[in-house]
C-alpha cells in the first residue's frame, strides 16, 4: 500500500520535531567534536546494557505472555493492568521501590539473612534487573497482544487436527512471534539506550555511565552544546540502526481474518503445561508487584495527609495526559506502517534534554517558554509515547488492511467511512491499550517540564521531586503512591474501554 | 450603567497591573517550591518594593547561556561557587554593588559580582542507629570495615557530587586518586542527584550519604529525629556557598539592585535556615534558630577559588571516575 499523504505528514512532523531541536542547538554550538574515549566507553556500556535488558525482557515475556494467553483465572484482568505499572512509574519512585526489595536493606536481603546469604544488587546485573522490571510488562503486553490476535478459528482447527502443543507452537505461535518480537525488542532496546538515573544508581557508580549521562553532563554542567549534540547523534544513530535491523527481521504474514472469538486452548490442558504457566505467572507477578507493594506500603501513611496543591498538580498532569493521548493516537494511526514504525522510534531515541532545550530555543523568539510549559510537555510526552503506540497498533492495523482492503476497494469506501466503519472498530483493543499506556506514561513522566517548569504549573511527578528536594521524603512517598494510583486508574480505564467494546 | 462602571473598573485595574514593574528572578526548582524559601521571600520583598517578583524555576546557567543577552532575567539566584568562572566569562552579569561587611561566611568573600545568600558544609550525613562511630576523616572511612557504606552523587551530574571530589582533591592533592581507590569499596552507589541519594539513605539503604552539615537540622526541627548527624572530618569541610547575581542586561536595574540589597537583609536571611535548611550568609550566629546553633561544626572551612577549582575539576572527576570504575 502506498504511503498516504497523512502518513507522510505525520512522519515529517516527527522528523521535524527531532531535527528542529538538534538544528537549533547546533546553531549555538559550532563544529561537532569527534567522540573522545569517555564517550566510546559510555557507548559500549550503553549498548551492552540495552542489548541485555531488551533480550532478557523479551525472553522472559514470551512464556509470561503465553501463560496469560492460555489461561483464564480470577484476577487475570487486574493482574494484567497492574503489570503495566512499572513501566509508567517516575524513575526516582521506581528506583526507591526496586531497592526496597533488592537493595542492601531490602526485603529480599532480609529474607536471605537467616541463611547467611547476601545479595548485592549494584552492578550490570542490577541495571539489567531494573530495566527488565520496567520493560518486562511492556514486552508481555505486546506479545500477549500478538497471541490474542491469533484467530480462534485457527486454534479450533489445530485442536480439530489434534496438534500437539509443540506443533501448535510451530505452526501458529512461532510465526506470530516472528512478527511481534523484533519490534518489541527494538522499542525496548531504544528505551534502554536513554537510561541514565536508573543505570547509574543500580549500576553502582561510574562503571555504569551511559550516553545520556554524557549528554546531561555536556549540556547542564559544561554547557558544551556541540559535545552534547555529538553524543545525542550517537544515541540517535544507534536507535535508528536498531530499528532498521528489527524491521528487516520482522517478517511473516498474518493468519487471515477471523471472527474475533475466544476459544478454549485445548492444546494446553495438560497438568504439566498448567503448572508451567502457573509458575510463569506467579514468578512474573511476584517480581513485578513486590516493588509496587513496597511503594504502596511506604506511601500509604501519608497518602491522605497531602497538601491541597497536590490536586492542582494532579489536574495539570491529567490535562497533559489527555492532550498527549489524543495526539499520540492520531499520530500513531497515521504512522501504523513499516516506515512509520521506524520513524516513530526516533521519538524516544533523542535525548529528552536535547529535545527540551532545542524546543526552548525554537519557541523563545515567539512566546515565553514558561507560558507554554504544559503544551510543550504534552507534545514531548506524545512524541515519547509514539513508538509504543505505533508498535501496539501496527500489527493489527496491518492485518485489517490486508484482510479488508480488497473489500473496501470493491465497495469503494471513502477514507472516512473506512476509518469509522472498518479500521477503528477492529482496532479498539490495541487502541485502548495504546491510549492507556500513553496516558499513564505521560502522567508519570517528568519529561521536559523540569526544564520549563513554572512554579504554578507543576505536574504530579515534578511535585514528587520537589517534595523530595525539600527533604519531605515521607510526603513524597504518599504523593508518589497517589501518582501511581492515578496512572493505574487511567491506564485501566482506557485499556478496559478498548476491550469491553471489542469483546461485545 | 453598572456594566459601564464595572468595565471602567476593569480597565483601571488592568492599567494598574500593567504599571506594576515585574522583577524576574531565575532560581532552582527547590528554591521556588512551596516548601523552599521562594514564597516567603516573594511576599517579603513585594511588601516593600511595589513590584511583582516572579520566580522562574529551572536550570540557571544553561538557560541563561542559551538565552544570552536577550534573557528576561533581572536577577539569578542559586548559582554556586563552582560555576562562577563560567558565569563570569559569559559577561552576562553586572556588579552587585553591595557592602559585603554584613557577610557571616566562614571564608572571606570579596567578589563584586556574585553575592552569597546561604551556605553549608558539604558533609557525609550518617544514621547514628546504624553507625554508632562515624569516621572522622576520609582516611578513617577508607580504613573502616567494608560494611560502612556511603551513597554519593555523581560529580558529572550533581553540584554536591562535584563539591565532594573538589573537597577530596583540595585535601589530598596528588594522593586524591589513591584515596578514592581506598574509598571505592565503601561507595555503595552513586546517584544522578541529591534527592535519589538522600531518599535511599532515609530508606535505610546505606548508613551514610553525601549531603550537607545542616541536613540534620531538618530532621531535628521538622521530625524531632536526632539520629541523623553530619560526620565532622578533622581535615576540614568544603564550604558550599550559594550565590545571587544581577543580570547586566536587566530592564529593571533599580529593582534588581533593591533585591540584591534585600538578599543581605535580616528579613531575607531569617527565612533561609528553616526553608533551605542551610546557614544564612549574612546573619550573626545568635540570630540563627537554636537548632542551627546547636549543630556541630568543623574546625576548618575549605574553599577553592574559582580559578583553582576550574583547574582541578577535570582531573578530580577523572580520578574519581577511574577509581570507582574498577
Amino acid at each position: 500500500m502506498a504511503a498516504s499523504p497523512v502518513a507522510i505528514i505525520a512522519a515529517l512532523v516527527v522528523i521535524g520535531l527531532i531535527l528542529g531541536p538538534v538544528a537549533a542547538l547546533l546553531g549555538l554550538g559550532g563544529d561537532l567534536p569527534a567522540p573522545g574515549p569517555a564517550e566510546w566507553l559510555a557507548l559500549r556500556f550503553t549498548l551492552l546494557q540495552a542489548a541485555l535488558s531488551a533480550s532478557l525482557s523479551v525472553a522472559l515475556a514470551i512464556p509470561t505472555a503465553r501463560a496469560l494467553a492460555r489461561r483464564r483465572f480470577a484476577g487475570r484482568r487486574l493482574l494484567i493492568t497492574l503489570l503495566g505499572a512499572p513501566f509508567i512509574l517516575p524513575t526516582i519512585v521506581a528506583i526507591l521501590g526496586l531497592l526496597a526489595v533488592f537493595g542492601q536493606n531490602g526485603a529480599l536481603n532480609a529474607a536471605l539473612a537467616p541463611l547467611g546469604w547476601r545479595l548485592n544488587i549494584y552492578g550490570l546485573h542490577g541495571v539489567v534487573l531494573a530495566h527488565v522490571f520496567f520493560n518486562l510488562p511492556l514486552a508481555t503486553r505486546m506479545i500477549l497482544q500478538g497471541w490474542l490476535a491469533i484467530p480462534g478459528e485457527r486454534l479450533r482447527l489445530a485442536a480439530g487436527m489434534d496438534l500437539s502443543p509443540a506443533m501448535v507452537m510451530r505452526t501458529l505461535e512461532v510465526p506470530m512471534l516472528a512478527r511481534v518480537v523484533p519490534g518489541a525488542l527494538a522499542v525496548i532496546f531504544v528505551i534502554c539506550l536513554s537510561s541514565f538515573a536508573v543505570a547509574l544508581t543500580l549500576g553502582g557508580g561510574p562503571r555504569a555511565t551511559t550516553l545520556e549521562l554524557a549528554i546531561y553532563q555536556a549540556l547542564r554542567f559544561d554547557f558544551d552544546v556541540a559535545r552534547a549534540i555529538t553524543v545525542a547523534l550517537m544515541q540517535l544513530g544507534l536507535a535508528m540502526a536498531a530499528g532498521a535491523v528489527s524491521l528487516a527481521f520482522a517478517r511473516g504474514a498474518g493468519f487471515g481474518a477471523g471472527l474475533d472469538r475466544t476459544v478454549p486452548r485445548w492444546d494446553a490442558a495438560s497438568p504439566w503445561l498448567r503448572a508451567q504457566d502457573a509458575a510463569c505467572i506467579a514468578a512474573a507477578a511476584l517480581f513485578l508487584l513486590a516493588p509496587l507493594a513496597m511503594i504502596a506500603a511506604k506511601g500509604a501513611g501519608t497518602l491522605a495527609a497531602q497538601d491541597p496543591t497536590l490536586w492542582r498538580a494532579a489536574a495539570h498532569s491529567l490535562i497533559v495526559a489527555t492532550v498527549s493521548t489524543a495526539l499520540t493516537l492520531a499520530w500513531a494511526l497515521a504512522l501504523a506502517n513499516r516506515a512509520g514504525e521506524w520513524v516513530a522510534l526516533a521519538g524516544i531515541a533523542l535525548s529528552p534534554l536535547v529535545l527540551g532545550m532545542g524546543l526552548f530555543l525554537i519557541l523563545r523568539p515567539f512566546v515565553s517558554p514558561l507560558a507554554v510549559a504544559l503544551p510543550v510537555t504534552a507534545l514531548a510526552n506524545a512524541l515519547a509515547a509514539l513508538p509504543f503506540a505505533v508498535r501496539i497498533l501496527r500489527p493489527e492495523a496491518q492485518t485489517v488492511r490486508e484482510d479488508y482492503a480488497r473489500l473496501a476497494q470493491a465497495l469503494n469506501l471513502s477514507p472516512a467511512v473506512w476509518l469509522r466503519r472498518v479500521l477503528l472498530p477492529r482496532l479498539r483493543r490495541p487502541l485502548g491499550f495504546a491510549a492507556g499506556l500513553t496516558a499513564a506514561l505521560s502522567m508519570g513522566d517528568l519529561g521536559v517540564i523540569a526544564l520549563f517548569a513554572d512554579p504554578d504549573r507543576a505536574t504530579l511527578p515534578l511535585y514528587v521531586y520537589r517534595l523530595m528536594g525539600a527533604y519531605r521524603m515521607d510526603e513524597a512517598a504518599g504523593a508518589a503512591l497517589f501518582l501511581l494510583l492515578l496512572c493505574l486508574g487511567l491506564f485501566w480505564l482506557l485499556d478496559r474501554g478498548g476491550r469491553t467494546d471489542a469483546d461485545a | 450603567m453598572k456594566a459601564l462602571v464595572f468595565a471602567a473598573g476593569l480597565v483601571t485595574a488592568s492599567a494598574a497591573l500593567a504599571e506594576t514593574p515585574v522583577l524576574t528572578v531565575y532560581a532552582p526548582d527547590y528554591f521556588v517550591s512551596e516548601w523552599g524559601p521562594g514564597p516567603g521571600i516573594e511576599a517579603a520583598f513585594e511588601a516593600q518594593c511595589a513590584c511583582d517578583l516572579q520566580f522562574k524555576p529551572g536550570d540557571l546557567l544553561p538557560r541563561l547561556l542559551l538565552e544570552g543577552p536577550q534573557t528576561q532575567a533581572d536577577v539569578v539566584i542559586g548559582l554556586y561557587t563552582d560555576v562562577t568562572r563560567k558565569a563570569r566569562a559569559s559577561g552576562l552579569f553586572a556588579p552587585h554593588g553591595q557592602d559585603l561587611a554584613a557577610l557571616t561566611l566562614p571564608i572571606s568573600w570579596s567578589d563584586d559580582t556574585f553575592l552569597p545568600f546561604d551556605w553549608s558544609y558539604v558533609s557525609l550525613v550518617y544514621d547514628e542507629t546504624r553507625l554508632p562511630v562515624p569516621p572522622a576523616s576520609f582516611e578513617a572511612l577508607a580504613d573502616a570495615p567494608e560494611d560502612v557504606k556511603v551513597i554519593l552523587q555523581d560529580p558529572r551530574s550533581s553540584e554536591s557530587g562535584l563539591a565532594l571530589v573538589l573537597w577530596v582533591k583540595a585535601v589530598y592533592g596528588d594522593r586524591a586518586g589513591e584515596i578514592w581507590q581506598r574509598l571505592a569499596p565503601h561507595v555503595l552507589t552513586v546517584t544522578k542527584g541529591w534527592s535519589e541519594a538522600y531518599g535511599l539513605f532515609t530508606d535505610g539503604e546505606a548508613p551514610m550519604v553525601l549531603s550537607f552539615s545542616t541536613s540534620p537540622a531538618y530532621h531535628i526541627a521538622a521530625e524531632g529525629d536526632t539520629t541523623k548527624k553530619a560526620a565532622i572530618f578533622d581535615e576540614g569541610h568544603y564550604a558550599y556557598v550559594e550565590l545571587a547575581a544581577k543580570v547586566s542586561g536587566t530592564d529593571q536595574p533599580e529593582l534588581a539592585d533593591a533585591f540584591m540589597a534585600f538578599i543581605l537583609s535580616p528579613a531575607f536571611q531569617g527565612l533561609i535556615p528553616e526553608t533551605n535548611w542551610s546557614y544564612p550568609a549574612a546573619l550573626p550566629r545568635d540570630a540563627w534558630p537554636q537548632v542551627f546553633r546547636d549543630l556541630p561544626e568543623p574546625a576548618k572551612a575549605i574553599f577553592l577559588d574559582e580559578e583553582t577549582a576550574a583547574g582541578l575539576r577535570d582531573e578530580a572527576i577523572e580520578e574519581w571516575r577511574q577509581a570507582l570504575s574498577q
